[in-house]
């Protein structure tokens, strides 16, 4: 005799009674959506702390199509965005495989699972190396600037307005001081790379060169950056001058704000490392796919997932192209 | 679920015959955006900086393109379209909302702290 009582709840078989999917996902797929959702909001908190160390600094904030110019294999030539676009492209089109390798999942087809799935690894691994590019290229510099007391960046421009580098005008003489390094003077103590040129060097080299000018990093009311006068240059940089920049790095650069540099690398550095860490498990399933796991299983719910988190990786890219290349 | 796909965008304006091929419709669509999106850019036509609501009508294009492109890459690619309406709204709201809330916030601080820096005494060229 069952002496356990047994108590109807009332909600067999409804929707939320238990047993069945209300959602119809499955427990995986709907826990990668909460952690899409959560990963989200990190980036979007990253993106709003851009905007607004930038609405803080809205008149002085580096105008971005003047310093993502460049593209590999083709120097010295100004092309704003164009290899931003082609890394966008690069995204999206990885994507492409990848639901295409979803789709092929469903219908069970290994072989064109794994094709696809290998298609959106280098699609994945281009991305992630003009990427690494991109932040070597922005470190490295090409102008170069010299810093004021008050932080701000003075940047030189030929009469025509055309940014003028310091190696094209600034004659680098005998330098009495070297880099500090751990094992010689203050033991234990070294410093960065010194800059190529001083500051005396350059205001000499502005002296001599009756064509370049200062500009300050204030735009005016067309949105571009102040040029100042010929006698406001040499003031300027006689009197406020304190050290010659050159590339950028987490608290000065050659670019103007070095907040701008900073959400740089955080943002995009973050981005990267999602990136990384999605051609990582891309290619764990990959080899699963190949050794056969999800025939076996009857189900390639695991390329679905992992699809879905490569899928955010490319929505998330296309918000920071928006705000940090193009707006 | 898996094997059940709405083909069509726009709301029924196309219509895909198969998944593989709405995925590829897809595509080229988020192309054409992206190729606006950097032509603008490079070009800044005149007539589009022209202030609306506080910002250049540029950005506000820019703004409204993204958004389209997380439209079909979240409901096509990541297939929310064909998830059932509890699922899709838990998602999307919710970062909708957070994020609202996140970005009216600090925008209007920073834009705070400019008017301080602008109309106050602190002085910053120097």
């Amino acid at each position: 005799m069952s002496t356990t009582t047994v108590v109807s709840t009332g909600t067999e078989g409804k929707t939320w009674g238990g047993g069945n999917e209300p959602l119809h996902a499955s427990y995986g797929k709907m826990m990668m959506w909460f952690f899409i959702v959560s990963d989200a909001l990190t980036f979007s908190g990253f993106l709003a702390a851009y905007g607004f160390s930038r609405f803080k600094f809205i008149d002085y904030w580096p105008i971005a199509d003047e310093v993502f110019t460049h593209v590999p294999f083709l120097h010295g030539q100004e092309l704003p965005m164009i290899y931003v676009a082609f890394m966008t492209f690069i995204l999206i089109m990885s994507s492409v495989t990848m639901v295409l390798a979803v789709d092929a999942g469903h219908h069970l087809n290994k072989a064109k699972v794994t094709l696809y799935m290998f298609l959106t690894i280098i699609g994945g691994l281009i991305f992630v190396g003009s990427q690494a590019w991109e932040w070597a290229t922005f470190i490295k510099g090409d102008y170069g600037a010299v810093q004021t007391k008050g932080g701000n960046i003075l940047q030189f421009v030929d009469a025509e307005g055309h940014r003028v580098a310091l190696r094209d005008f600034v004659v680098a003489e005998g330098h009495e001081r070297v880099q500090q390094e751990r094992k010689n003077g203050l033991w234990f103590v070294s410093e960065g790379t010194l800059p190529t040129y001083t500051v005396e060097e350059v205001i000499h080299g502005l002296e001599t060169h009756d064509n370049v000018l200062v500009r300050t990093q204030l735009l005016d009311e067309n949105g571009q950056k102040t040029v100042l006068s010929r006698a406001e240059s040499l003031n300027q940089l006689k009197s406020y001058g304190t050290h010659v920049v050159e590339g950028a790095n987490l608290h000065e650069n050659e670019y103007g704000s070095p907040l701008f540099a900073d959400f740089f690398f955080f943002i995009t550095g973050f981005h990267g490392f999602h990136v990384f860490s999605g051609v990582i498990i891309n290619i764990i399933i990959f080899f699963n796919v190949v050794l056969g796991t999800y025939e076996r299983r009857k189900s390639y719910e695991m390329v679905e997932k992992v699809g879905l988190y490569w899928h955010f990786v490319d929505l998330v890219w296309v918000f920071v192209f928006t705000f940090f290349y193009l707006v | 679920m898996a094997h059940e796909h709405k083909l069509e965008i726009f709301r029924g304006l196309v219509k895909f015959k198969s998944n593989t091929q709405k995925i590829w419709g897809v595509l080229i669509f988020l192309s054409i955006v992206t190729a606006v999106e950097v032509v603008l850019g490079i070009y800044k036509p005149e007539m589009l900086m022209a202030k609306f609501i506080g910002m250049k009508l540029l950005n506000w294009i820019f703004i409204i393109l993204t958004l389209v492109k997380a439209y079909y890459i979240t409901w096509d690619f990541m297939h929310m379209r064909d998830e059932v309406k509890a699922l899709r709204r838990m998602v999307v709201w919710t970062a909708i909302f957070l994020i609202l809330y996140l970005v009216f916030i600090l925008l209007q601080e920073g834009g705070y702290i400019e008017g301080v820096y602008s109309s106050g005494f602190i002085r910053k060229d120097f």
